[in-house]
């Protein structure tokens, strides 16, 4: 117990000691570690290189709504790196914690990257599904995670939206459409991970709907040859916003490291890890030839802003409470 | 008194058939109970063990000695270490005032006590939230005088004082009731000290009770998810306990190392239940021993 008592005391120690040399906290969304265990590293060596100064990034995943309120609540992010603006748009809105053109401090809308939603099938495509209108066909089981809880899932709903009215069709029609679609998900876990391990694991349903970097993390766990990716004509493209923390980097006096962490994203080398990673670089055509060619919208070009499309289609008795409520 | 009602009956009613049932509903029953434990409890005890080890030792070593991991131990047993003192100090001191004496306003004291078994530990967490958070109660002044309580170590051992702030109370509560107050008073009379009666009297007679108190404090508060989850922040390495690591492994597709990690919080749970048997069965064994001291 003695011993346990005094490296517990010695890790309290150490840790406020830390706490003096320059240190960042970023509250991310579930699938990002991968990335970041990456990213960090070439960041620090970065920084290093640069000013001499030694940094530590400590890490935060959740979900993303739920890291989102955390920062609200007082978590002390210096940055918050999402898969949705409207998870750092409450930040402005909510607790003023930010300024509302957070968007315009960093290139491209603070999106470095991005990743479209595409199907993922069994192997050999059994069910020959190519398009969104082949979910939606009799026989067909998709798994898509609540809209209500995941980004995941609103970008999955969004994005058969999307696929009726940048075709030409009327809200009247997607909206027929999506519920349609929803008639065909039997289990809404609540994250994306949920999702994909009611896909993978407990093999329920024919097509899970997810983002394009989630796909090459499950062909990696679960294995290559058990699963087909499949590109829709066209879909939504998942944009990752990030920002810093005004506040909080105030508060500590991190502005300037915050600020320069976030601007390497958008570097060549930024860029070039997040392409390893099956993440689409939106600044720079690192790996471009990697990845497929397909045909995408923006939430902000179908649905006008994130916060309309969550006022119109999630709020408490939005069109998804409509339709699946039913 | 037993033995006589015994041989009264003995000869009378074929004993047999009076205190069993025919071998075939014993064996059925008997098969029924170990299906059902087995189900139950071994399966998925051995499916985490199986599950951490698939891929080998190597991989379960790297696993639990990983620095994330190692400190979500520590975190775990600093909590662990603050919150169950705590609990036993308070446990002991309410359980003496209920029991010992009589005072307004004691039912709603026990009902205070039990009121984290009533609180589901979400809300448990959120309180928390709401009182030290930014957008708290208490938050402006905080920030102001830089002190950190919620997504840092104090919110995390608040929450883990407060889910297990009932057990040793609880535990202590019946047993001081039904063991009266005439020791203590005993002790007074032949001019004991309040503490040394506390030392002498009151603490040996409920030893036992008390040591399982703490066992189940210690179990609870080491294995907490709900509440230390809304106030832990996940900050890798400094603000995650053991089940929330487990949590996140588990979602990052990092199934044996989830399992590992579960793996010692599952041999937590086994030796809680091995030392919970020994005390039951020490304090049977005291209890038996008082009354053949009584009787002689």
């Amino acid at each position: 117990m003695p011993f346990v008592l005094r490296s517990a005391l010695l890790t309290m120690l150490l840790s406020s000691v830390s706490l003096q040399a320059a240190e960042l906290l970023n509250a991310s969304y579930d699938v990002t570690r991968e990335f970041y265990k990456d990213f960090n590293p070439a960041f620090t060596q970065y920084w290093k290189d640069k000013t001499g100064e030694t940094v530590t990034i400590n890490q935060s995943h959740g979900g993303s709504s739920k890291q989102a309120r955390a920062v609200i609540d007082g978590l002390e992010a210096d940055v918050i790196t999402m898969n949705r603006s409207a998870d750092i748009d409450v930040l402005a809105q909510k607790a003023k914690l930010i300024p509302a053109n957070w968007q315009t401090r960093l290139p491209n809308n603070s999106v470095p990257s991005a990743s479209p939603t595409v199907f993922l099938v069994r192997k050999g495509n059994p069910k020959h599904i190519k398009d969104w209108d082949d979910l939606v066909r009799p026989g067909v089981a998709v798994v898509i995670p609540n809209p209500k809880t995941s980004g995941n899932g609103k970008y999955s709903y969004l994005g058969a939206w999307g696929y009726v009215t940048q075709k030409g069709g009327d809200a009247t029609k997607a909206r027929q459409f999506v519920t349609e679609l929803f008639k065909h998900v039997s289990v809404l876990d609540t994250g994306g991970r949920g999702a994909t391990t009611t896909f993978a694991q407990r093999e329920i349903g024919d097509v899970l709907l997810t983002f394009e970097n989630e796909v090459h993390l499950i062909q990696q766990e679960f294995g290559d040859d058990k699963y087909e990716a499949v590109y829709p004509s066209l879909t939504v493209l998942a944009e990752n916003p990030v920002a810093w923390v005004d506040k909080v980097v105030d508060k500590k006096g991190t502005r300037k490291l915050a600020q320069a962490y976030l601007e390497y994203h958008f570097s060549a080398q930024g860029q070039a890890i997040a392409a390893k990673h099956y993440l689409r670089p939106q600044v720079t055509d690192a790996g471009q030839p990697a990845f497929k060619k397909v045909n995408t919208f923006t939430v902000k070009q179908a649905f006008g802003s994130w916060s309309d499309a969550e006022q119109t289609h999630f709020s408490d008795g939005g069109i998804f409470d409509q339709i699946y409520l039913k | 008194m037993h033995q006589t009602q015994f041989q009264q009956y003995h000869g009378k009613v074929a004993l047999k058939r009076a205190t069993s049932e025919p071998p075939w509903v014993r064996r059925l029953l008997l098969a029924l109970a170990f299906a059902f434990l087995g189900l139950f409890l071994l399966l998925p005890l051995a499916a985490v063990f199986s599950e951490a080890l698939r891929k080998g030792w190597d991989v379960y070593l790297a696993a639990i000695t990983e620095s994330d991991a190692v400190s979500a131990m520590q975190l775990t047993l600093i909590a662990a270490l603050i919150a169950v003192p705590l609990n036993l100090v308070f446990g002991v001191a309410a359980a003496w005032a209920i029991a010992k004496f009589e005072f307004k306003g004691k039912s709603f004291l026990i009902t205070l006590i039990d009121l984290p078994f009533a609180v589901s530990p979400v809300i448990a967490g959120l309180i928390f939230v709401l009182i030290f958070g930014l957008q708290g109660w208490f938050g402006e002044w905080l920030i102001d005088h830089d002190i950190k309580v919620v997504f840092a170590v104090p919110g995390i051992v608040l929450a883990t004082i407060f889910v297990t702030f009932p057990f040793v109370a609880r535990e202590l509560i019946p047993l001081m009731q039904a063991q009266g107050k005439e020791e203590e008073e005993a002790a007074l009379v032949l001019g004991a000290s309040g503490w040394k009666m506390l030392w002498h009297v009151t603490l040996p007679n409920v030893k036992w009770g008390l040591i399982y108190g703490v066992i189940l404090t210690n179990a609870r508060a080491m294995g907490e998810f709900g509440a230390v989850s809304v106030v832990s922040g996940h900050i890798r390495g400094l603000t995650n306990t053991m089940p929330l690591h487990v949590e996140i492994l588990y979602n990052e597709y990092n199934y044996a190392a989830a399992f590992a990690v579960a793996s010692l919080l599952t041999l937590l749970a086994l030796v809680t239940l091995i030392l919970k048997t020994y005390v039951e069965w020490q304090a049977s064994q005291s209890a038996a021993d008082n009354e053949q001291e009584v009787t002689v």
